[in-house]
């Protein structure tokens, strides 16, 4: 009887051990992947890569967002995110429009590109555009600028 | 799984898609769903332009020359511009190319193989002068809205095809054709499918010229892709968007063509001339057809250092629309007087033509070497801005370069 009783003890304890040894090992696979999440999916190394890349598309350097060349400056994510599915942020950079004329830019584009109503946002838009990419007098004709001097051979 | 992977699996276009919906806005479309080929970040590598082409978009693809760079007496593909409005077609199948002739005015609709193209009609090869109708758009005032193009966007290249006239006799046109509108295999940067980024076309008169051609060849090899391989449209002299790209359609009108980037200010202007800055009504608003006389120095480049009593050869092109060139002349003191370039022939109608010029500077100092051309019909060009439009069209004024006497 004892000799039975002593046996499923010892297996209880033997159960209760290896269970023990699995919480443990679960609670420090949770706390390990809590650190590491990338190691959650098969695809580890092109996740490294989004991840360096994600960093890119946030930095900022002298005032300009680096990854699309933005001026950074209040409203540029919804520009980002508006502006730039359909074409690239230079189309945006090298124009350059008072508020009117990107409201009537973003006017035709609804009615010939498939932009979508900006709704609330378009005021955010439109008044990032004029103050950052508004337009410079010019006049008839410019003087030459940027000359790179050389000695002609 | 990063934000962007998120976004494209869970977009509104997947979850419509599963509902049977079909969402055109595409707004979560990322770099990452570009076809490798597209995705290279060397646009240079990926087109064989040269490293000092200026790159003005990357989507779509703009990319442009700068003057010296176009020194060649046929524009090689590596100094050539590129202007797409849309994204470039991927996976052509050229065994399986073809091009439809149709619209309201052709007798009957026809389809032919590109191999029957080539196999049935008789070859030609021509120089084209193809420049874009908003080349020099950059220097506009109010700026106009667009690729601000300063003055690049122009070549002249050694286009081989066959005639578009003899393609459309031989589908056979009835009397009340006016205009042909070309279709073609881009698409839409919304991604859109129904949406065609740009279909454009000329006048009858203007398809029936020998020169115009339907081109498979550009300077004896296959169009490069960014050109319009397998077959591109060549109308030259007039803004080169009439000149499609990868095209697989022909529409024969009763009508002034109507397709995308035909109507309100796309490549038209002001039927009457406007203050700089005013609103145009569409009605007001006219087609852009033969481009203006206008001319290029491509030797030197700008910004050279001559000692005093070294003359300047200097070297250039003009072109001049559906006309030719018939004077080429320089300034080096803003226009006070002007001296007359030695002028070449064009070796075929709608080639641009070349010049040159020996200078002798009197005196050490700063210079601009300025450059006019006349064309056929007495019309020169504008030292200044040319009148003003809303899209900042036809900038023609007068091309000048720095030069410094020491």
């Amino acid at each position: 009887m004892s000799e039975v009783f002593r046996k499923q003890v010892k297996r209880l304890m033997g159960m209760l051990t290896i269970f023990m040894f699995l919480i443990i090992l679960f609670l420090g696979g949770l706390i390990y992947f809590q650190n590491h999440p990338e190691k959650l999916y098969l695809n580890a190394p092109e996740e490294e890569l989004v991840e360096i890349s994600e960093q890119i598309d946030d930095k900022i350097e002298n005032g300009i967002h680096v990854r699309t060349g933005f001026v950074a400056d209040e409203g540029m994510d919804l520009v980002i995110q508006n502006c730039t599915s359909c074409h690239s942020s230079k189309l945006v950079t090298q124009n350059r429009m008072s508020k009117e004329g990107w409201e009537a830019t973003i006017l035709w584009m609804q009615e010939t590109q498939n932009l979508w109503d900006l709704g609330a946002n378009q005021d955010v838009i439109t008044a990032y555009l004029a103050k950052n990419y508004g337009p410079v007098a010019k006049g008839r004709r410019q003087n030459l600028k940027d000359i790179d001097w050389y000695p002609l051979k | 799984m990063n934000r962007r992977d998120f976004n494209n699996k869970f977009s509104l276009s997947t979850i419509g898609s599963f509902l049977g919906i079909h969402f055109i806005s595409g707004h979560l479309l990322s770099a990452k769903q570009l076809p490798v080929h597209l995705q290279d970040p060397d646009p240079y590598k990926m087109f064989g332009k040269d490293k000092n082409m200026v790159l003005l978009n990357d989507r779509p693809w703009n990319m442009e020359a700068r003057a010296h760079l176009l020194n060649d007496a046929i524009t090689p593909n590596k100094y050539m511009f590129i202007r797409n409005n849309g994204k470039i077609p991927q996976n052509i199948d050229i065994k399986n190319w073809s091009l439809t002739l149709d619209g309201e005015s052709v007798k009957t609709k026809k389809t032919y193989s590109l191999n029957e193209l080539k196999s049935r009609f008789e070859h030609h090869t021509y120089q084209l002068t193809l420049e874009c109708g908003g080349n020099g758009r950059s220097e506009f005032d109010p700026p106009a809205k667009g690729n601000q193009w300063s003055v690049g966007a122009v070549s002249c290249a050694e286009w081989t095809g066959i005639r578009l006239k003899d393609v459309l006799k031989d589908v056979g046109l009835e009397d009340s054709a006016v205009y042909i509108g070309y279709h073609a295999a881009d698409t839409h940067l919304s991604g859109d499918p129904t949406k065609e980024p740009i279909s454009r076309g000329v006048p009858i008169a203007k398809a029936m010229q020998d020169e115009t051609l339907l081109a498979f060849k550009m300077n004896g090899k296959d169009i490069p892709l960014a050109h319009g391989y397998p077959l591109r449209l060549v109308c030259g002299g007039w803004p080169a968007s009439a000149s499609g790209k990868w095209i697989n359609r022909i529409s024969v009108r009763n009508k002034v063509h109507d397709g995308a980037k035909m109507g309100g200010s796309s490549y038209r202007v002001p039927c009457e001339t406007v203050a700089p800055g005013a609103k145009v009504s569409d009605e007001n608003m006219c087609i852009i057809q033969s481009m203006p006389i206008k001319s290029l120095i491509t030797y030197p480049k700008t910004g050279a250092i001559l000692p005093l009593g070294k003359s300047l050869s200097i070297k250039g092109h003009a072109w001049a629309g559906e006309l030719e060139v018939a004077k080429m002349e320089y300034s080096i003191n803003f226009g006070s007087t002007w001296a007359s370039c030695s002028l070449k022939n064009p070796p075929n109608r709608l080639a641009w033509q070349h010049f040159d010029a020996k200078i002798r500077f009197p005196k050490k100092g700063y210079y601009e070497v300025w450059a006019r051309a006349t064309d056929s019909h007495g019309i020169g060009q504008p030292m200044v801005l040319p009148g003003w439009n809303p899209k900042g069209y036809l900038n023609n004024a007068c091309h000048r370069i720095a030069v410094k006497v020491v």
